[in-house]
């Protein structure tokens, strides 16, 4: 019974199946789907090489500081921090003086309330407060920025497919319209108020080109700066702030994949020792098969015995 | 429990002892995974993955209860809550979060290996049918509680992957949008889901932990099946649990282990999805909308049904994507072929090999855009999964020619040596005196 129900449920998913499948094909061959610019001329990253990649990668505090030198000089003006605290720069190699500094010359102020008249009213921030956002709430942000909303950056490497990688490409990514593009798609064209980047997902990003000289930031540390080498720089910043512990879980992985090594040699020797005695080759096709026959008789050749 | 020559618990320690009189807990733990347990000599490492499932629930509630101590189940708080305070700011909070994270994956991995390795080696069949059914009880939890965990970060693929497995239930007619609406706690994922799904994904572990004592139980009766599906005979045949299997178990463990604290350390990220790093929107839906990959087969089965016959396809859908696991519990009565092992049924065993690469393509069709290619190949493969269970399986069942099974398991283990086979711990069968040896 059961096998006559299952037999039927079985022909009949299976028919709609097919069905389905039928008149999927039939539509996709009267009309086939349009092609999209956005799928033929999207770009993949390209390839970015950081200090902070493969298993015993570590950041390079250097760079750290200029992409953070360039985070709040030119990026901070739209795009908030949220998750990331002043007290964080330390590990960037800053000390508490320096912190402190940065924290108080911020230039947006923390959200608080006067003392005396409780009123809305901002504050110097300290190195325990988050970097304070550029706008005070969503709308603010999309008032100013002909209605895109900038994301907040602290977890941008881990949230865009690609990463540090996707950041750098889409940085220095700007460029005219293709005239092969608008030629095949003509109603592509980008759209008044929105840029043509081949590394965004639909190829017009509402960011304007934000790193277009060399020279835009003048680093502390005197290196030079160029368009290429600042957006290598924030990228690598913005992979410190997406995964501030990527140091010490590299550490931890490097001493639990020793351990868990030694423990694997060291329990499959045991399991070795331990079956010693019961240990044959398991051959599920049986013992009359000539290759067991022949191992079977070399086993008892090996120990002297007749058989 | 199981069979005659199992060793009874014999106390050593006068503590164990007073123990064992008043409350026998270590004669139950000694006879279910200690020396107490005979097992079948034979087993090969596909027989890992049970044990290796169970050491994943423990890690999973371990990691679990402590990250629940750092975890805001608010939907302004759960986003900041995962990705500062437990990330950032709790000590060692991102191992315990990665580890949970891929802990959830690793345990699929497991219990996938360990659900086709029932299903290539027989072993839902009878006398086992109770222990393969609690298994797929197990995994129908494991689904739900995996669900609700991902939506606990409450990023865009938490909040949209909730919208469209909770919308499942609203495909159903007259009491699908209330039954909907019910479960939610509102007419969309909100506060009220986010609570109840925190509640009841904390809560659900350890019912599959009791569920596990019952898969366990239940298996213990008949004893463990073996790659040659022949049924245990005499004392020959197998080896104490410990210290046999817990050597095998221990170092097989340890190389699992290793691969997935490469992962956990090195590509934490890997098997997640990038949306859920973007805090829920539910004003922005995601260009596209993919369940963990765990799920994907199932998805793809789901996406597979477009077209309206006679019911609408959200419906056919919902319910091929229900059956494609509900028929599993009818498994033990659809292959009525009484050899168990797929290894001595040459027909059914290419027909498996078949279905493995199906579920794996249906996979990769549930886990991408549906382009016309992979809209049609999922069609394809979802049509084979049911037929295979439904249709091939028991025909096959019916006029498959097997081969030749062997008269035991120590016959098939020791190339006819049986003679030389004496039962572990008494005696060397090596050093093999000449009077067991000739005895051949």
């Amino acid at each position: 019974m059961v096998r006559v129900i299952g037999f039927l449920v079985g022909l009949v998913f299976a028919g709609v199946l097919l069905i389905s499948l039928i008149s999927g094909v039939a539509t996709n061959l009267s009309s086939p789907p349009a092609p999209l610019a956005s799928e033929e001329f999207h770009k993949h990253p390209k390839p970015l090489r950081l200090a902070s990649d493969g298993p015993f990668g570590k950041f390079d505090k250097a760079q750290l500081q200029r992409g953070f030198q360039v985070y709040s000089e030119v990026c901070s003006a739209c795009h908030s921090l949220k998750l990331v605290s002043f007290r964080d720069l330390k590990e960037l190699g800053y000390t508490d003086a320096e912190v402190k500094k940065i924290a108080s010359d911020w230039k947006t102020q923390v959200p608080s309330i006067n003392p005396e008249t409780g009123e809305a009213a901002g504050r110097k921030a300290l190195p325990s407060d988050n970097f304070p956002s550029p706008f005070a709430n969503e709308t603010a942000a999309r008032a100013a920025n002909n209605n895109a909303l900038p994301p907040d950056l602290s977890l941008i490497t881990k949230a865009r497919e690609g990463g540090a990688a996707y950041v750098y490409s889409l940085i220095t990514g700007y460029q005219p319209q293709p005239a092969e593009l608008l030629k095949k798609f003509p109603d592509a064209k980008t759209p008044q108020g929105l840029h043509y980047n081949p590394y965004f997902a639909n190829l017009n990003i509402a960011m304007p080109p934000p790193l277009t000289t060399a020279g835009q930031v003048t680093f502390a540390d005197g290196s030079p700066s160029t368009v290429d080498g600042m957006a290598k720089d924030v990228a690598a910043f913005l992979a410190w702030t997406a995964e501030p512990n990527l140091e010490s879980r590299h550490a931890a992985g490097v001493s639990v994949t020793i351990f868990l090594l030694l423990a694997s040699i060291l329990g499959y020797l045991a399991y070795r020792q331990i079956w010693h005695d019961a240990k044959r080759v398991v051959r599920v096709t049986g013992p009359l098969e000539a290759e067991n026959q022949a191992k079977s008789r070399s086993a008892k050749a090996k120990q002297g015995v007749a058989g | 429990m199981s069979f005659s020559w199992a060793k009874p618990y014999e106390p050593k320690h006068p503590v164990m002892k007073w123990v064992d009189e008043r409350l026998p807990l270590p004669r139950v733990v000694y006879g279910a995974i200690g020396g107490g347990y005979p097992v079948p000599r034979n087993l090969n490492y596909w027989w890992n993955f049970g044990v290796l499932a169970g050491i994943f629930l423990t890690i999973q509630i371990v990691t679990g209860i402590v990250l629940a101590m750092h975890y805001y189940a608010t939907t302004d708080g759960a986003f900041n809550s995962v990705n500062q305070l437990i990330m950032r700011d709790v000590n060692a909070g991102w191992l315990l979060r990665y580890a949970h994270m891929n802990g959830a994956s690793f345990f699929f991995i497991a219990t996938y290996i360990h659900i086709f390795r029932g299903l290539y080696y027989g072993s839902y069949k009878a006398p086992r049918e109770l222990v393969w059914m609690l298994g797929l009880v197990i995994y129908l939890l494991m689904m739900a509680t995996a669900f609700m965990g991902y939506v606990l970060p409450w990023g865009q693929m938490s909040y949209w992957g909730a919208q469209v497995i909770t919308g499942f239930f609203s495909a159903f007619p007259v009491i699908g949008e209330p039954l909907r609406v019910f479960i939610l706690g509102g007419y969309a994922p909100d506060e009220a889901a986010l609570t109840r799904f925190f509640s009841l994904h904390y809560l659900l572990p350890f019912v599959i932990a009791g569920v596990v004592i019952l898969h366990i139980w239940a298996l213990h009766i008949p004893g463990s099946s073996n790659p040659t599906g022949v049924d245990v005979k005499d004392e020959k045949d197998t080896l104490p649990f410990h210290p046999f299997y817990t050597a095998k178990d221990g170092w097989f463990a340890a190389a699992f282990l290793l691969v997935y604290c490469v992962v956990t350390f090195y590509a934490p990220n890997y098997l997640g999805h990038p949306d859920n790093y973007i805090p829920a929107n539910p004003l922005a839906t995601p260009a596209e909308i993919v369940p963990e990959w765990y799920f994907w087969p199932f998805y793809a089965i789901l996406r597979s049904f477009t077209f309206d016959f006679i019911l609408p396809a959200k419906l056919w859908g919902v319910l091929a994507m229900f059956s494609s696991i509900l028929l599993l519990f009818f498994l033990p009565w659809i292959d009525k072929s009484p050899v168990r092992s797929g290894s001595y049924r040459p027909v059914f065993k290419r027909f498996f090999w078949l279905l493995v690469v199906d579920v794996l393509v249906l996979g990769w069709c549930g886990g991408g855009a549906p382009t016309p290619f992979r809209a049609a190949l999922g069609q394809i493969s979802a049509a084979y999964y049911f037929l295979h269970f439904l249709v091939i399986l028991p025909l096959v069942s019916r006029f498959e020619t097997t081969l030749p099974l062997p008269n035991s398991i120590s016959e098939s283990v020791l190339h006819g040596e049986a003679a030389e086979a004496a039962p572990a711990g008494q005696g060397n069968t090596r050093g093999g005196s000449v009077a067991t040896a000739t005895a051949h």
